[in-house]
């Protein structure tokens, strides 16, 4: 199934193609296994390639032609992120602990995408349980950004991104907590998009904070990202914080026209500490937004330049807890030991979590600790309400808020190990969102002159995912339809 | 030597009679082999989450209402952070600083006097599952955890320091198990471990109002036990204190064998849980309706019943204690009674014969084969005349394996007692005539051989002559003769 344009098969035009019988599901699972052998060598997107599984399940939808012509993913290829659970399959989140942990049940969110048809080809390489925004601290190896190998896809979602922008599959998986999908969607120029907390199911999702955690979706264009959404989105019984409302129709709401929504834009935020390049083709992109017919205008959120250092203290608050029951006790890595309860805890812990790790739930416990919980968490919720409200007093004006989605573009690999402060620095406008539960979505809005893509990060109400989706679309088209009129 | 008063506070952790864990559909079931009821929830597996159980959060409620707590419309969920190898998330799903329910009190009519204990709160969390020890402390040794108790739901229940001493301590214990039994939230098994028992003990000299250093004393897992620890805590901390010593802050453990309560870890080895807000379960929302359904559902409580029983009925204390500790015993007691038996008559055959063989068979009083209408009919037999009572007794065992009725059984058995005087005239008369040395015994003035003539009679009967008429005709034939 080579792409006539060149350019990769969308999700849409793999699933019109098998429902037709144009194109059976296991040519287009294995159009991308193989494609993936290609890429592999170079970005390593991958922990887990499960070629024989995949061509398998192709096998079967392809014996049912009458089901499938219902399914809204029929035999379109998806990578799922490696923090979500898949039965029978090997989940790892990206660390020693869990290197040969096989879950015995599927994610809410990766069943509901298989039910849907899509076709699990591999799990994608992340930062360790999430913990990152490069994907070097993979147990694994770091995954490298396709546009230049040089350079991180971003992470903690780089090898969802990373596939993705290699063409390889229109569709993954990813988690985004603070900016885990948005930004290596920046990095590597696809669209990411993170639901409203609650939008989607947890359930299987390996916990890194829980009251932030969220799946989400990486995708070629938001048609597709909405395609995926729809299959994933909804109430789930085994997961009490997933929204019981119903969720809408997001591909007929992408047709919906975009002129005269209101975009708000903070400039005070956007001044600090942004890389000019990131600037100039963000307000480039906020005048292409007033040109489709928005209302841009200025709003102000006074709160958002502490939502780093708070995401910080929550994220890894909650951290210390969930990573609590990796004890070597029942799954999962149990170090040699000397044969007592806290000996096996330690020794299991030790050589199980990488550094990062460590220094998450080192800080996390102490800010939980007794003391020092009124001055650090408890205050750290405080000021996340602050966020919250700031965002809500900005939704009384506009529909919208518009933002880079990264200060910078894709940095390269290696440089910001040895600076955690400066590796954190990457959530600075995603991680005030995710503190307000709000949804998000990173477009690609150009390129730097080194052909680095730079993601523009457009924040919407509770569950107007739909909202989100429908600008981003117009965006797309718009963007593309000019080129080619170019 | 100063007097010391003991100033005593429980807590005590109930299981609640569900059929599912806590937050998993997992059954709850002590009786399967090891790890035979868990699943990716209730085993801690990476991405499983919690979800709710209603009923147990119903049958907290019902517990909170029977102890006249305050039901908070808004409770939330925390976690209790500690490494355990039987806790398998690394911390427990508990409620810490918004528990379900507060501010109750449990009264009731002790030996010496009313008692009134208040309840400080009770909230809702899962239980662990079980580590098994086996061979020798270190490397050698193994731990075995089994995880089926794993997220049990429990109920916990921390009273003010209100006790002031083992015994109203233990009296209390019995006393709220009673009440949680009555209205359903737990099965009550102490053998199965349904309420456990740790217990703030500290010494202050009497009358005083100053507390004293408090000791945690653990594991306190019977009615006995409560007491026999607390009473050698209660000691022990005297005997420092008379030597002039100080009480450490410290939690202690009650050794079974040893009979005595040992240190288990300092204040300063204390654990910090870092409690915080559990964010997989969203505040806990119980609507005033909800509450008054639950209001409505209440049965009468045994204190309540017991003070009815001995008022309407004029029972004596212990007997409307043992009757109105079980909400089916009233019911059949008050059946027996209304099937026209007197109430002390039919208190004294439930709580004796009908207890017995309930305890032997192993039987609750509902499943009792014997009906309250079969017993009063029954016992109506011994008040007329036709059987003795401990002819009754006899019956009443054939009633309870064959399920016959009473007439029945005594008529095909022969069991009625003879009162004919001819029949029983003539077997006194062959007493008398067979035993002429007894009789001149009896005419010399040794009138306790009377009871030797009684005694002869009875064996030619069966034991189903009727006493008056063997008396009568006792004594006429002997002045005769
Ligand atoms: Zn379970």
């Amino acid at each position: 199934m080579p792409p006539e344009s060149g350019r990769p098969l969308t999700a849409l035009a793999i699933r019109n193609a098998v429902r037709a019988g144009r194109l059976t599901a296991a040519q287009a699972c294995r159009a991308a296994l193989d494609a993936i052998d290609v890429h592999e060598p170079r970005i390593h997107a991958y922990i887990s390639i499960c070629a024989d599984r995949a061509m398998e399940a192709a096998h079967r939808l392809d014996a049912d032609p009458a089901r499938v012509a219902r399914l809204p993913l029929a035999g379109v290829p998806v990578a799922i992120k490696d923090n979500l659970c898949t039965a029978g399959l090997r989940t790892t989140a990206g660390s020693r602990m869990l290197e040969a942990f096989v879950p015995p049940y599927d994610a809410t969110a990766v069943r509901r995408l298989e039910e849907a048809g899509a076709i699990i080809v591999g799990k994608t390489n992340c930062d360790e349980f999430a913990m990152g925004a490069s994907t070097e601290y993979s147990a694994f190896g770091p995954t490298r950004n396709p546009v230049d190998p040089s350079r991180t896809p971003g992470g903690s979602s780089g090898g969802s991104a990373a596939t993705v922008a290699s063409g390889a599959l229109p569709i993954a998986l990813g988690s985004d907590t603070g900016g885990s999908v948005r930004q290596p969607a920046s990095f590597c120029g696809v669209v990411g998009l993170k639901p409203t907390y609650g939008r989607v199911s947890r359930y299987g999702l390996i916990a890194f904070a829980s009251s932030l955690d969220q799946v989400g979706v990486l995708a070629g264009t938001a048609e597709d990202a909405a395609l995926a959404l729809q299959a994933i989105a909804g109430a789930d019984a085994a997961d009490a914080t997933a929204a019981g409302r119903p969720v809408p129709d997001y591909a007929a709401a992408l047709e919906h026209p975009v002129a005269g929504l209101r975009v708000g834009v903070p400039r005070a935020l956007v001044a600090d500490e942004v890389d000019e390049e990131v600037r100039d083709r963000f307000d480039r992109a906020c005048e292409a937004l007033r040109a489709f017919g928005l209302d841009v205008r200025d709003v102000s959120l006074p709160h958002a330049r502490h939502a780093v250092p708070v995401y910080h203290l929550v994220a890894s608050a909650e951290a210390s807890a969930n990573l609590a029951r990796y004890d070597g006790v029942r799954y999962g890595l149990r170090a040699p030991h000397d044969g007592s309860v806290i000996g096996m805890n330690a020794a299991t812990r030790d050589a199980g979590f990488g550094r990062e790790l460590k220094r998450r739930i080192m800080l996390g416990t102490y800010a939980l600790s007794a003391g020092y919980y009124e001055a650090y968490y408890a205050r750290g919720q405080r000021v996340r309400a602050l966020i919250r409200a700031d965002f809500e007093a900005a939704f009384r004006e506009v529909d919208f808020v518009a933002l880079p989605t990264a200060p910078t573009p894709a940095f390269r690999l290696g440089e910001r190990l040895d600076n955690p402060v400066q590796m954190y620095l990457a959530d600075l406008f995603t991680a005030g969102p995710s503190l307000a539960g709000l949804p998000a979505i990173s477009i690609p809005c150009g390129e730097t002159r080194e052909g680095l893509p730079v993601g523009l990060q457009l924040v919407g109400r509770m569950f107007d995912e739909a909202g989100l989706l429908r600008v981003a679309h117009a965006f797309e088209t718009g963007a593309a339809g000019r080129n080619d009129g170019a | 030597m100063v007097p010391w008063e003991p100033v005593i506070g429980l807590e005590v952790h109930v299981q609640l009679a569900t059929r599912t864990k806590l937050f998993c559909g997992c059954e709850v079931s002590s009786a399967d082999a090891p790890n035979s009821r868990v699943c990716p929830v209730c085993l801690g597996l990476p991405g499983a989450l919690p979800v709710l159980n209603a009923r147990a959060v119903d049958l907290a409620i019902l517990s909170a209402l029977a102890l006249g707590c305050t039901v908070h419309r808004r409770s939330v969920f925390a976690r209790k952070n500690y490494f355990y190898p039987d806790l398998p998330k690394g911390y427990q799903i508990t409620q810490h600083d918004r528990p379900l329910a507060t501010g109750g009190v449990l009264e009731w009519m002790g030996a010496g006097g009313p008692r009134r204990v208040r309840i400080a709160r009770l909230h809702l969390e899962e239980d662990a599952g079980k580590s098994r020890h086996e061979g020798p402390e270190g490397p050698e040794g193994r731990t075995a955890v089994d995880f089926n108790r794993s997220g049990a739901p429990l109920a916990e229940i921390v009273t003010e320091a209100d006790l002031d001493g083992a015994a109203a301590a233990a009296d209390f214990f019995e006393r709220l198990r009673e009440l949680l039994v009555a209205v359903g939230a737990t099965q009550g098994s102490m053998e199965e471990g349904h309420l456990r028992c740790d217990a703030n003990v500290s010494l202050r000299p009497a009358g005083s109002d100053v507390l004293g250093t408090p000791v945690e004393v653990k594991n306190l897992n019977s009615f006995r036990y409560l007491e026999r620890a607390l009473d050698h805590e209660i000691e022990r901390q005297a005997a420092i204190l008379d030597a002039g010593g100080r009480v450490e802050h410290e939690t202690r453990s009650w050794d079974l064998e040893t009979g005595r309560t040992l240190a288990m870890r300092s204040k300063e080895e204390a654990h910090d849980y870092r409690f915080f807000r559990e964010p997989d379960l969203p505040p806990l929302d119980v609507t005033a309706e909800r509450v008054a359904a639950l209001r409505a559902r209440l049965p009468e409580l045994p204190e309540a019943r017991r003070a009815r029983l001995a008022a309407s009925f004029g029972l004596p204390e212990a007997a409307a204690r043992q009757i109105s500790g079980d909400a089916a015993a009233a019911a059949y007691f008050e059946a027996v009674v209304s099937a026209g038996l007197a109430p002390r008559q039919a208190a004294n055959w439930i709580t004796g014969e009908i207890a017995r063989l309930l305890k032997e068979a192993r039987l609750t009083i509902d499943e009792a084969p014997v009906s309250p209408c079969a017993l009063a009919r029954l016992v109506r037999q011994v008040e007329a005349g036709t059987i003795s009572h401990g002819m009754a007794k006899e019956v009443l065992e054939r009633m309870w394996r064959t399920g016959d009725d009473p007439e029945a059984i005594v008529a095909s058995e022969g069991l009625a007692r003879i009162a004919d005087e001819d029949h029983l005239g003539a077997i006194v008369r062959q007493a008398v005539n067979a035993n002429p040395k007894a009789v001149a015994q009896y005419r010399g003035g040794k009138t306790l051989v009377f009871g030797f003539f009684v005694g002869q009679v009875m064996k030619a009967t069966g034991g189903k002559a009727d006493p008056a008429i063997v008396n009568r005709l006792l004594a006429r034939e002997l002045e005769k003769a």
